[in-house]
């Protein structure tokens, strides 16, 4: 069993193993399901995942509220159509983010990971990654395990709900998840995996959970986007080679402190930030 | 330190856009209608606190119907369930309120037969898609629908728990939490247990003269 990264990484390296493998064997003794079952258990999730990701892209998405609506659409569109600054990758893995971000506002299915305001990061990255690199399923799979450990020790030590710790708890952490899923689906150690994860967290540091009209929209849905892409990145800058130099556990307690000291204006309340401009606060007259 | 399941982070599969707003509120509405029983007609929900306030645009109101009509959090009908009520001629009312000293995502349920009779539930959206029902028709309860969950009204007498949890161990029925109150004499007993009471053993209970109300409900699939 483990609680904490430091505890994970010795487990994988006294065994010999990933830390999927360590993660299936820990759901396996809790649930007393064998391992193919909990793995076709996941790949049931990963279909929403996938439907979810390419939905908005190829069909008019409307939000319940009509704050948001065909963004993916539009990135897709443009990518397709001209040479853009971050190139073929990058632009695909936001319109996908965008994608479940839509669905899900638009009252679609999708997979909550770890929340259902961040749900659209960790299914674009993997994707990302199978795509570029002509993974196959099991690679994908192997992916989520890793990722759903990441979150797990996470909210064990910490939180995973904007409330509690802002959209660094929700958004960031989806990232730090993606991150150690990419690098796993990429060959990475499991330390590199932490790393990774580390990077992800400490990029967004802080971020604030302001949505208008307290509604799981606006900002919301960039907050994917941008967060896929520091998944990428993460995942990236941990394969080159560079370690965090504050170790996971910590950053994970940092960013717990940080949560807890921001103030409830900045913490899904819709008091604060961008919820309290004044055309977030016209939105909000208008819809409520 | 709670111990995650993998899919308590990957997870639950839900119509968006909130878990707690949305597929909450689903959940919320299917264990209410476990409960009250599928004859109604009319069915009017108080709303308090941040679902009175936001439920339009979280979209809490279609997936109370939703849960109400039987549907499960990932059902895709959650969407247009309004008009399947409608189609159905359940007429649907909702209603901002205060019901005092609650959490902030709390409903009351009420639910109407033809002939005017009226049966309340009350519950919270407590986070992440879980629900706590906390009052069943003026009865205090707290159970959360994870489990299969036996109710049971009866007038107190000695001896009671133990016959009813002698019947269910006999049924190879283990008990995960038992939580009895009372009123005057009137006692309400909520048992969670592993596996759905069987018909056996709901008539052995039913058996007992001092037993006028039981029913058992079945888990809601978080997934």
């Amino acid at each position: 069993m483990y609680n904490h990264g430091e505890d994970l990484i010795q487990i994988c390296n006294e065994k010999n193993k990933k830390i999927y493998e360590i993660v299936l064997e820990k759901e396996s003794d809790i649930t007393g399901k064998s391992i193919d079952e909990i793995r076709k258990e996941m790949n049931e999730n990963l279909k929403v995942m996938i439907e979810s990701s390419s939905h908005a892209i190829n069909n008019e998405v409307v939000s319940v509220s009509g704050l948001i609506g065909g963004e993916s659409k539009k990135v897709m569109e443009y990518k397709n159509s001209h040479e853009t600054i971050c190139g073929n990758t990058i632009n695909k893995a936001m319109a996908m983010a965008l994608s479940t971000s839509e669905v899900n506002a638009s009252m679609g299915k999708i997979v909550a990971a770890p929340t259902a305001g961040a749900s659209g990061i960790l299914p674009s990255a993997l994707i990302t990654a199978k795509e570029k690199f002509n993974l196959n399923d099991d690679d994908i799979i192997n992916g989520l395990f890793t990722a759903a450990g990441i979150g797990e020790i996470v909210a064990k030590n910490a939180t995973v709900s904007g409330a509690y710790g802002g959209c660094q708890a929700e958004c960031g952490v989806a990232a730090a998840m993606a991150a150690a899923g990419i690098v796993e689906m990429l060959g990475g150690s499991p330390e590199t995996c932490l790393h990774a994860s580390s990077i992800a967290i400490i990029n967004i540091m802080g971020l604030v959970c302001d949505p208008i009209a307290g509604l799981v929209e606006f900002p919301c849905a960039f907050r994917n986007a941008s967060g896929v892409v520091n998944a990428l990145i993460s995942a990236d800058l941990a394969l080159a080679g560079i370690k965090s130099l504050v170790p996971f556990d910590e950053v994970v307690e940092a960013m717990y402190r940080v949560g807890k000291s921001l103030p409830d204006t900045l913490k899904e309340t819709a008091l604060g930030g961008l919820a309290a401009t004044p055309t977030g606060e016209k939105f909000k007259e208008r819809i409520l | 330190m709670k111990d995650y399941s993998v899919f308590d982070i990957l997870g639950p599969v839900m119509i968006g856009p909130s878990s707690s707003h949305t597929a909450g509120a689903a959940r919320l509405g299917k264990v209410a209608r476990e409960i009250a029983g599928d004859n109604f007609d009319n069915v009017c929900f108080y709303l308090h606190g941040s679902f009175a306030k936001t439920y339009k645009g979280h979209g809490t109101d279609r997936a109370l119907v939703a849960g109400v009509l039987g549907m499960d959090p990932s059902d895709e009908r959650i969407k247009y369930s309004f008009q399947i009520a409608e189609e159905k001629g359940i007429k649907i009312k909702f209603i901002e309120t205060d019901l005092g000293y609650a959490h902030p995502n709390t409903v009351k349920i009420v639910f109407q037969n033809k002939y005017g009779d009226t049966f309340y539930v009350t519950g919270s959206s407590i986070g992440g898609g879980s629900i706590l029902i906390t009052d069943i028709d003026g009865n205090k309860v707290e159970f959360t629908g994870d489990l299969p969950t036996l109710l049971l009204k009866y007038k107190d007498r000695k001896g009671t728990i133990s016959k009813i949890s002698t019947i269910l161990s006999s049924n190879d029925i283990n008990i995960a939490t038992m939580k009895v109150t009372r009123e005057r004499n009137i006692a309400t007993m909520v048992v969670e247990t592993d596996t759905l009471a069987n018909k056996n053993a709901i008539e052995e209970i039913s058996k007992n003269e001092d037993v006028f109300y039981i029913k058992t409900i079945n888990p809601i699939d978080k997934r």
